[in-house]
């Protein structure tokens, strides 16, 4: 088990006005392992899908609580948990499938993959009426001047 | 998001500007349909140089504008994605079938 440098749990509604929020929110706490351009771009994109996610699938006719923590780890890695207690996947196999969604016409069916292509470990636990956790990791290139204090 | 569209001699440009995620989509979506629409072009141009990050909401928006000007008859190409934008477009593999400039 990898040390945890330093962590954050923010709680927000399930509103799309939040996307952009999450994904910013993100990127400034991971800024601190001072991370190249790419790898926060990396990060805000996976955020975007699983936050997205929860608002589109998991809260689709409500507005719940969408929960996402981040940990800063030894000694140069990020774990994100975003979690939602709405209306979990049925088939989470179907649902990490290339171009299947069941959102609207803005919606791709790539979020998952886009997750799995943009970080290095991704898994997804859920439960119908129960909600959905998405948990990924990320581990940084270490600069020499880098690093959290 | 800010969407403007100019004209480049015979061609539509629709120059996008700002993030592009799911809470921005579907205005995007919205406001380029009614672009092609109104002008029926034989070329657009998606300028996508303003836009500072994509998730995979922009895959659909960009899918559907290149749909529409194919359904029309027209040629379609992307513009000045930037490289976070671009490895979006291409996890989704549209670098197959747009082309990008």
């Amino acid at each position: 088990m990898k040390k945890v440098i330093n962590s954050v749990t923010l709680r927000f509604p399930s509103r799309s006005s939040n996307e952009a929020f999450a994904r910013s929110a993100a990127a400034a706490f991971v800024a601190q392992l001072d991370p190249t351009l790419d790898e926060l771009g990396d990060v805000k994109t996976a955020v975007s899908e699983a936050v997205t996610n929860c608002i589109v699938h998991g809260y689709r006719d409500s507005v719940g609580t969408v929960s996402m923590t981040l940990k800063l780890l030894e000694p140069a890695a990020v774990e994100i948990v975003v979690k939602d207690k709405g209306c979990g996947i049925e088939d989470v196999r179907a649902a990490r499938t290339p171009l299947f969604t069941t959102g609207g016409s803005e919606r791709s069916g790539m979020g998952f993959t886009i997750m799995e292509s943009f970080m290095d470990s991704l898994s997804v636990r859920s439960a119908p009426g129960k909600g959905t956790t998405v948990r990924m990791r990320k581990t940084l290139s270490q600069r020499v001047c880098g690093g959290a204090k | 998001m800010e969407v403007n569209q100019k004209r480049e001699g015979s061609a539509l440009c629709i120059e996008l500007v700002g993030e592009l995620g799911h809470h921005e989509a579907l205005d995007a979506m919205r406001s380029i349909g009614e672009s092609i629409a109104e002008n029926v072009p034989r070329s657009v141009i998606l300028d996508l140089t303003g836009v500072g990050f994509m998730d995979s909401s922009g895959i659909a928006v960009v899918l559907r504008a290149f749909q529409q000007t194919s359904a029309a008859g027209g040629h379609f190409c992307v513009r000045g994605a930037q490289k976070q934008a671009r490895r979006v477009l291409d996890a989704a593999g549209l670098g197959r079938i747009i082309s990008f400039i």
